[in-house]
């Protein structure tokens, strides 16, 4: 192997190693968050409590958590290294919004936490919608048609 | 069972995101509306709702599932509410988690203060 070649073969390792580890990280974290969801889910079921009802208090209980460890800048050195093992699952989503309301609390209540908690969620949110309203005007057009898709959805 | 598919689903959602985020440098708000479009997309063609059953909270957590929830809700709004459901439905069966997470982070900003290396 001459030299030139070693350098770019030496580079090419450099760089992937990087990647496997990012990968790995946010399988594990993501992984992990997901497995304490389905703890949490299991619990309220075991108190009784429909699955519906359930798979909304999880969603809770995960933003709750999220905020909490945002507060206390958990969350932030957390994600440093799992990347989008945090960022995927619901506490993504709660982070995004928290994070920006605590950082700009000293732009007031109004301009600061109320219009900057919805810096990214409300992206999210309005195309999130969006896209179920053509899912619900697909749904709406076959159910005219007597094609009725909804047992597939829920 | 039901712990290792809920850990391996939602290990290889976030695994996917990453080597997403790697390999283009999409930005994370990016990645949160695509997921949540994505999970809208598939719950339509009827793959989220078997694979929800079957993952349980490894599909439910991810913000693939935030898009599940858009969808079930819009259907059910549809079923209930006709073409008044497509409006009502969505936000519907997110209610929770965007009431809890503008609640939270409310109370998180009155509770704590800016780390400075956040500023």
């Amino acid at each position: 192997m001459t030299n030139q070649s070693y350098e770019k073969y030496s580079k090419k390792k450099a760089k992937k190693s990087p990647l496997l580890k990012n990968i790995c990280f946010a399988f594990l974290v993501g992984g992990l968050i997901c497995t304490l969801g389905q703890a949490i889910l299991n619990c309220y079921l075991a108190l009784g409590i429909d699955k519906e009802r359930a798979a909304s208090l999880l969603s809770i209980t995960l933003i709750f958590l999220a905020c909490l460890f945002t507060g206390f800048g958990l969350f932030d050195r957390l994600a440093k290294h799992a990347g989008a093992g945090t960022l995927v699952p619901i506490t993504g989503f709660a982070n995004a919004m928290c994070s920006p309301s605590i950082d700009n609390k000293a732009e007031g209540y109004v301009l600061g936490v109320g219009a900057k908690m919805f810096v990214i969620a409300g992206p999210v949110i309005v195309y999130g919608t969006l896209t179920s309203i053509l899912l619900g005007i697909v749904i709406y057009v076959l159910s005219l048609f007597g094609i009725d898709i909804i047992h597939l959805i829920v | 069972m039901q712990y290792l598919y809920a850990f391996l689903i939602g290990g290889a959602l976030c695994a996917i995101a990453q080597i997403w985020i790697d390999k283009t440098a999409v930005t994370p708000a990016r990645i949160l509306v695509s997921y949540v479009c994505l999970g809208v997309v598939l719950s339509g063609v009827g793959a989220y709702k078997p694979l929800a059953e079957f993952a349980g909270a490894g599909a439910t957590v991810p913000l693939t599932g935030f898009g599940y929830a858009l969808a079930k809700g819009v259907a059910k709004g549809i079923q209930e509410f006709g073409f008044l459901g497509i409006f009502t439905g969505g936000l519907q069966g997110t209610a929770g988690g965007i009431t809890a997470a503008m609640l939270f982070s409310l109370l998180a900003a009155l509770i704590f203060k800016a780390k400075p290396e956040n500023l």
